[in-house]
């Protein structure tokens, strides 16, 4: 599918000129209700993979972003990790200058179609924004996705203003094509370097393109940036795994610098008796057959089960991305377990909310400890405990502990695993010189340089699993670093006496 | 993007493929594999490394067509290509430098011994193949192996060489003594008898396991194995392991997972087209065989 092709009509450049409205008073402003998404309907859209969220029309994006007060003070800011210079693309948006609006966004945000999608904004920018005191906040994360989807279909802030690839003659390789790894290339790109992402799929895109499905970020608009890249000069070169088709040090050799953004990709399992019956799949195996492999369609070649009965274990927003999957495939019944309550659900509130619209089960407080199978070890059931809170444990949230006696079953068919990953030593393994702590996570100052001189690292493989615009920031830091230790600024002319 | 150099009927259903693969050739070692994907909407499908030609930049795979995936592989004439090769995968298999080996090859399992024989003749190690299959026309890489050491080939129904199992006459050559490892690559079940012949008698053997994966990174978990009771990767943690530890029952179970689809995919494959009626007819067929009463049986 192309974009043109998109079934969600993307906001198309405004022909006519806009009139310039009077401004509003901050009293009028702060009557405005913020304006909801539009989304497909959720027994229509429980039945299909098309996006879920519709996206605002140029009429919608243009009355939220009058609810902006243009603080003299934007915490909303700082609320971000990347410091997007929100009020500043709004202020664009509101005035209807939609080629402003997305200059500006562009120039602190290399993924905005990605990020208005998928950013936990209720925890950042959203969180500190001044209307949040009093109501609801802005919708940044909505206006956000308006002004990078307009970018995107009028081809606005693409590869023109990048700078010759290769203007300085020196290298940089990238390992890992996910949020980090795209956003480091492309600063690296417009800076002048000749960049070679190593990707080990056959797809560039990182959990983009393997972990997060369809209806939450359609594949086309990852491509799309993808393809950007591409144009922009930056190498791809998929296929290429690093620690078993080259090593670390042979790219350490190659390069003049090397960035390391292989995410943290190893599934962790429950340790359970009965895991390896089928029907038992970790999320990322789930995930990536049916999203990087297609099988969502049926003529595809690789081949999904179709649970009828689907539990999915963890609350994360791996999990509801498993479990609305799981709908979507025809399951009758979709149940997140899950050992924590509510309120402590690591997901976006709006996945965990549409989940719950979508018909999914939500038993919090539950912890699997057995799965269940027939004799010809297929999963038939998954044997759980209940939980309760007990002491606040090293993350400060309240550890669960089994309730004795409370034992019960959940009948089912098919079970997700999706209570993390861990980092995985395929790359680390292959450089015995680079500093990694216990969980294997690559050790880096804070400019993101490992011990490796010239060898940065970021995203997922130094924080743990964590989120896509933090990712990004780390591409983006990291970039900033190389740049400076590669071409360290000409030391400034001395006046001549 | 690779292509097709050569593409060679060995057996009745086991085809040779060569193609180019630079790098992989360069630094591939054996018991090895890469992962092939033919393009959009294809399988990613495991297959050993079975020879490379590290000058001119090729590698060589030996392929039994059993499914829709690897019977459009095989069908890729000279001059066609494939769209993704990755790899090397796996660990190399640990190689011993002298003494007397056994290599046990059924079917395309052959063609994954074949470079470890090779290896091993390189190395000076005395090596014994024997190899098997149903009739003479399913005995595959006879003179390859032979340019390696003694072989034994062995027949179901005794059209050529010994007739029987590749296990009898590994029961000879175990009976005779002086054996230091055997390593068994082939169907589950002669991989399992292999190790049950062995296991009494202490000597040493590895098997290369072959479970249904995706990425081969280790990042999906699908290919996962028991041994000694505790859970591997086969794609990074093997896929050799020492046989005598494997849980052969759990591995031969996890491969059916899938066993209706891979039938209505070569069914499928047999109508030629994949219009949108094909489409409609397979998700229901599919449907049709994950009922409430049980997940795709
Ligand atoms: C299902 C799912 C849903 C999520 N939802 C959200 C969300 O809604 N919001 C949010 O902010 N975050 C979300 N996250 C988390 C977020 O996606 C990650 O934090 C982010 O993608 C990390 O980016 P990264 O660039 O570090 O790594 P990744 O995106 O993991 O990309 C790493 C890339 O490196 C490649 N690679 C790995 N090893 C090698 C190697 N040895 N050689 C070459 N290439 C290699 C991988 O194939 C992959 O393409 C989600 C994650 C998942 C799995
Ligand atoms: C490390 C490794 C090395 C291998 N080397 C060779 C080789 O050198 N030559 C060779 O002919 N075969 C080899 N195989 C097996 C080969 O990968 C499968 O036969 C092939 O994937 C089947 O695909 P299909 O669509 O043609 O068949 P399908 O109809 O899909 O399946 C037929 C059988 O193959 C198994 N299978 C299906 N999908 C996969 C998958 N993605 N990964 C592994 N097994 C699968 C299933 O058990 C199934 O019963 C190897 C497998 C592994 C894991
Ligand atoms: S990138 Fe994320 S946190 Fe920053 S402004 Fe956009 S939605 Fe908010
Ligand atoms: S804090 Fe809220 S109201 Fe203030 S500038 Fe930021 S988005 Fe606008
Ligand atoms: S194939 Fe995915 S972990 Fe081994």
């Amino acid at each position: 599918m192309t974009l043109s092709e998109h079934p969600i009509p993307l906001p198309a450049a405004d022909a006519e000129t806009v009139t310039p409205k009077p401004p509003l008073s901050k009293k009028e402003r702060m009557q405005i209700q913020r304006v909801e998404m539009p989304e497909q309907d959720a027994i229509l859209r429980a039945a299909n993979f098309r996006e879920v969220n519709l996206g605002l029309t140029e009429q919608l994006a243009m009355l939220e972003a009058e609810r902006c007060l243009e603080c003299p003070k934007p915490y909303c800011i700082d609320g971000c990790p990347v410091r997007v210079n929100i009020p500043n693309f709004i202020r664009h948006l509101r005035d209807g200058d939609m080629a402003g609006a997305a200059a500006s966004l562009l120039d602190d945000n290399a993924l905005p179609c990605v990020t208005g999608r998928v950013c936990p904004q209720e925890t950042q920018c959203e969180k500190v924004c001044l209307r949040a005191k009093t109501g609801r906040s802005v919708g940044i994360g909505n206006l956000e996705r308006f002004v990078a989807d307009w970018a995107l279909a009028n081809h606005a802030g693409s590869g023109a203003s990048m700078s010759q690839p290769d203007a300085l003659g020196k290298t940089v390789a990238i390992v890992g094509s996910g949020p980090a790894g795209l956003t480091a290339a492309k600063e690296l790109a417009k800076r002048g370097y000749d960049v070679t992402i190593f990707e080990a799929f056959h797809a560039a895109g990182g959990v983009l393109i393997y972990g997060i499905p369809e209806f939450r970020l359609p594949k086309d608009i990852v491509q799309a940036e993808v393809d950007r890249l591409v144009e922009s000069g930056v190498k791809i070169q998929a296929n290429a795994i690093i620690g078993k088709t080259y090593t670390l040090p042979e790219l350490r050799a190659q390069f003049d610098g090397v960035f390391i953004a292989v995410g943290a990709g190893l599934p962790v399992f429950m340790n359970v008796p009965g895991e390896n019956f089928k029907g038992v799949y970790s999320a990322n195996e789930y995930l990536t057959r049916v999203n990087l492999m297609g099988a969502w369609n049926p003529v595809s070649d690789t081949p999904v089960l179709h649970g009828q009965r689907v539990v999915v274990v963890g609350g994360g927003n791996v999990a509801m991305d498993s479990v609305r999957t799981a709908k979507r495939l025809g399951a009758a019944s979709a149940t997140i377990v899950y050992r924590r309550g509510p309120e402590e659900l690591p997901a976006r509130a709006e996945e965990a909310h549409h989940a719950e619209q979508e018909g999914v089960i939500f038993e919090y407080l539950t912890a699997p400890i057995e799965v269940l199978g027939d004799e010809n070890r297929w999963v038939t059931g998954i044997r759980c405990v209940r939980m309760a809170l007990g002491e606040p444990d090293d993350s400060g949230r309240r550890r669960p502990e089994p309730i004795e006696g409370s034992e019960f079953e959940v009948p089912c068919d098919m079970v997700v695993v999706a209570i993390g990953t861990k980092s995985n030593p395929l790359l680390t393994a292959t450089a015995p010189e680079l500093e990694i702590n216990k969980w294997g996570y690559i050790v880096t100052d804070e400019n993101g340089m490992t011990s490796m001189p010239g060898v940065f690292a970021g995203g997922d493989i130094v924080r743990g699993a964590a989120t896509v615009i933090l990712a990004m920031g780390d591409g983006k830091r990291a970039a900033m670093a190389m740049h400076a230790y590669l071409t360290p600024p000409e030391p400034a002319e001395l006046p001549t006496a | 993007m690779h292509h097709v150099l050569v593409n060679e009927r060995l057996s009745p259903n086991v085809t040779r493929l060569v193609i180019d693969a630079q790098r992989i050739a360069e630094i591939r070692q054996p018991g090895q594999f890469v992962i092939v994907h033919l393009g959009p909407g294809a399988e990613r499908i495991p297959l050993t490394i079975a020879d490379g030609d590290r000058e001119a930049g090729t590698i060589s795979l030996v392929i039994q067509a059993i499914g829709k995936s690897t019977a459009d592989l095989v069908e890729v004439p000279v001059g066609g290509t494939i769209a993704d090769v990755a790899g090397p995968l796996g660990r190399p298999t640990e190689l011993p430098d002298h003494g007397r080996v056994l290599c046990v090859g059924g079917g395309v399992g052959t063609a994954v011994i074949l470079p470890i024989a090779q290896e091993l003749k390189h190395r000076g190690v005395a090596v014994t193949s024997i190899i098997g299959g149903r009739s003479r026309e399913w005995v595959i890489l006879e003179p390859d192996l032979r340019a390696c050491g003694e072989v034994i080939t062995c027949t179901d129904d005794g059209s050529y060489g010994r007739p029987g199992f590749v296990t009898e006459a590994l029961k000879d050559a175990l009976a005779e003594g002086g054996i230091d490892e055997v390593f068994a690559v082939g169907p589950v079940p002669m991989m399992r008898a292999v190790a049950n012949l062995t296991r009494p008698l202490g000597v040493k053997t590895t098997v290369s396991l072959n479970p249904i994966m995706v990425d081969g990174t280790g990042m999906c978990g699908g290919c996962r194995v028991t041994i000694n009771g505790a859970i591997k990767y086969a794609c990074v943690d093997g896929p050799e392991f020492d046989g005598h530890a494997v849980d052969f029952a759990e591995l031969v179970d996890r491969l059916s997972t899938y066993r209706p689809f891979e039938q209505f995919a070569l069914e499928r494959r047999g109508a030629c087209s994949t219009t949108a009626e094909d489409a409609a007819a397979v998700a229901a067929a599919v449907a049709a065989a994950t009922t409430p009463a049980g997940a795709a049986r």
